[in-house]
């Protein structure tokens, strides 16, 4: 024994919610850490091709939309070279669409986790996307290559990037946290994920410029928030296209709304996780 | 002496609803049950409320090792994951003073594609342990799971001994104040048992830890334990100081009431097979009080409802003794399949004799299992499945010579012959 450092003493009483929780989520961030660690790790052993993997996928990606909308379709590029009109659309697509998948289905894949020791669960869903922040991070280094060969010089709005990205990174965070406590409650809520991805690649100027959407349409096209923070990113990488500002408004608030909403409802729901997953 | 631990009136109330299957829901299932709704108002959802815990009031001093006992199903494991704060009680108050670690399942988290020295760390951190901590007792760690040539290795390739024995390590080095474990002694080889129950002796002797201790090892509460609780459906039945007095309660009550289980609280519920009663009789069907006599005839019955007839459909028991060894499985398909019982949808009752002299005097435990075969557990042993206890007691053989038990698991009588 020896030593006799001062225990913390913890109170639960039914019914009443934890008044430390998010003290909780800082005493846990060794976990929160490693958890990440863990999945940054485990998705580069498990792919034979590894990093090479993350390199791929956006680039065939880019490649097939700059064929189909810009060569095929011969959508207007607003004087940018059509790959760098796309790729500044898919960067944040890819991490809102890799991020929403991980992290609503990661509470199911991490089961015996939860059944099994107490920790704030918020932590599951909120280090996969930061695993998804890695292949942001490597997607965002072959946009600056692809500049390089397009001798395209970006101006100062890029340095706007980061704050494009926090907009999006709250929007997803809430939506996934709603998403992610949906899941647990009905298994087959899974299914419904990859269709929202899909159905919101199109309904996202990913491929294509907001330009070619009509004037009386675009504020009900707005209402997808990723539309306000696809054109940011655009807008801050290119410095060409215009910002519609209405619509990066709509994005802020919507994507406000859905952190509140997204974290009150996982809050509520995550007592009973353990009794139900 | 500090007070480490305070259950103040803690219930813990499950909704277990009829036509739900599974323990989760889909939203098909919930759309098209609120459609049926808007046409026929008067379906009443068929929900049942069950307590696992009921009225739980007790309080662990520090460094008390408190074992609990009870049958499956009488709210142990419940209780353990209310205090690791697992799951919310639905009533009452709790109050932890210190570290809690919880065993509920050694080898928690460890993923297979990590090597053993990634997986010391994230399990360590899992558990509760700094990553300073982890780092100053890692050596420690690698001595005592017997490893070291294997640390770089995925731990998908190591045999299950070295998985086990790496779980226990790590485990083991926890540092808590209160240490919660369940039933993690019944893994591992009877060494590495060994090991671990001198790891939790040491532990909690000299490093003066609070231990709360669930098992069906009555000889290790024994043994190890300081008090003990006694845990029936849902309820605290004894509490004392005297872990050999409550066990030794427990066993006599056990002897006379559970040679018999039914499906009181309709739970268990699966289209394959819906276990209703499992209990020991006699050759017409009717209930045998324990204990047996070792020559008399008794027959094990199993009745239960099929809803959906599976062809690959399995049931029987398996046999446990007091240390929760396992002896044996039975199956209702171990014949020539000409020979199985004909299944057949709705209520079915099989049952078998079970042989004589085979066992020595003692208590045993027999579970339910039921599976289809190869493809899916549907009760899987030492899962919260229902059991029974069977107990023999004399009758070992009609030889003078042979009147009071024997050493051993078995006491089958051979016959010997002079060689002409």
């Amino acid at each position: 024994m020896g030593k006799e450092t001062k225990k913390q003493t913890i109170n639960i009483e039914a019914g009443r919610t934890e008044k430390n929780y998010w003290l909780d989520i800082w005493k846990y961030r060794e976990l929160f850490y490693f958890l990440s660690w863990r999945d940054i790790i485990v998705r580069y052993k498990q792919t034979a091709v590894g990093l090479a993997w993350s390199i791929i996928r956006p680039l065939l990606t880019l490649l097939i939309f700059t064929v189909v909308f810009g060569k095929l379709a011969k959508l207007p590029s607003e004087g940018i070279p059509y790959s760098i009109l796309v790729f500044s659309g898919l960067l944040p697509w890819s991490f809102f669409s890799n991020s929403f998948s991980e992290s609503s289905n990661s509470l199911i894949t991490n089961s015996n986790l939860i059944s099994k020791v107490y920790f704030p669960k918020i932590i599951i869903p909120i280090s996969s996307i930061v695993t998804c922040f890695v292949d942001f991070i490597i997607n965002f280094i072959l946009l600056l290559g692809l500049m390089l060969f397009f001798r395209f010089i970006p101006k100062a709005t890029i340095l706007l990037v980061p704050v494009f990205f926090f907009i999006g990174f709250l929007f997803i965070t809430g939506f996934s946290l709603y998403v992610a406590s949906l899941n647990v409650k009905y298994r087959d809520f899974r299914y419904i994920v990859p269709f929202i991805v899909q159905i919101g690649l199109y309904l996202s100027p990913v491929g294509y410029s907001t330009s070619i959407i009509p004037k009386e349409l675009k504020i009900i096209f707005s209402l997808n928030p990723m539309v306000g923070i696809i054109d940011g990113f655009r807008w801050a990488i290119t410095g060409k296209t215009v910002l519609y500002l209405p619509s990066l408004y709509l994005s802020i608030v919507i994507s406000l709304i859905m952190l509140v909403f997204g974290l009150f409802y996982f809050r509520k729901t995550e007592k009973f996780f353990a009794d139900i997953i | 002496m500090n007070i480490d631990l305070k259950l103040e009136n803690i219930g813990k109330k499950y909704i277990i609803s009829h036509e739900v299957k599974d323990r989760y829901q889909t939203l098909r299932d919930n759309l098209s049950k609120k459609v049926k709704y808007l046409f026929r108002k008067n379906v009443k959802h068929k929900k049942e409320e069950f307590w696992a815990l009921k009225n739980i009031n007790f309080e662990v001093k520090s460094g008390e090792r408190i074992g609990i006992i009870g049958r499956n199903g009488a709210g142990k494991s419940t209780l353990l994951k209310v205090i690791s704060r697992i799951t919310e009680p639905t009533t009452g108050k709790l109050k932890i003073n210190g570290k809690v670690a919880s065993l509920l399942e050694i080898g928690t988290g460890f993923h297979p594609e990590l090597t053993g020295r990634e997986n010391i760390f994230l399990n360590g951190i899992i558990l509760g342990m700094s990553n300073a901590e982890v780092k100053s007792k890692f050596d420690e760690i690698v001595n005592f799971a017997e490893v070291e040539k294997f640390l770089d290795t995925p731990v998908k390739r190591y045999s299950s001994g070295m998985y086990v024995r790496l779980a226990f390590a790590i485990a083991a080095h926890l540092d808590p104040d209160i240490l919660l474990i369940d039933e993690v002694l019944a893994v591992g080889d009877v060494g590495f048992q060994k090991k671990c129950l001198g790891k939790m002796e040491e532990v909690s002797n000299k490093q003066g830890r609070t231990i709360l201790f669930v098992s069906h090892n009555l000889g290790a509460i024994e043994k190890l334990c300081s008090k003990c609780l006694l845990l029936e459906n849902g309820e605290i039945k004894f509490f004392s100081s005297d872990p050999s007095e409550i066990i030794k309660k427990y066993l006599s009550n056990e002897l006379i009431l559970s040679s018999y289980w039914e499906n009181i609280k309709n739970i268990y519920i699966n289209q394959y097979f819906k276990p209703i009663k499992f209990y020991i009789g006699d050759k017409m069907g009717n209930l045998l009080t324990m204990p047996v006599r070792n020559n008399e005839d008794f027959y094990i019955y199993i009745q239960g409802e099929i809803n959906e007839l599976d062809n690959s459909l399995t049931i029987g028991f398996a046999v446990f003794d007091e240390i929760n060894n396992c002896l044996f499985w039975s199956y209702q398909t171990d014949t020539k399949d000409t020979n199985w019982p004909k299944l057949k949808k709705g209520n079915n009752t099989i049952y078998c004799k079970f042989p004589n002299n085979l066992l020595n005097e003692g208590n045993y435990r027999l579970e339910l299992i039921c599976s289809l075969h190869f493809r899916k557990w549907i009760f899987q042993p030492s899962k919260d499945n229902p059991s029974i206890n069977l107990n023999i007691k004399g009758g070992l053989s009609n030889s003078s010579y042979w009147m009071i038990k024997r050493p051993g698991i078995i006491a089958p009588i051979l016959q010997w012959m002079l060689k002409k």
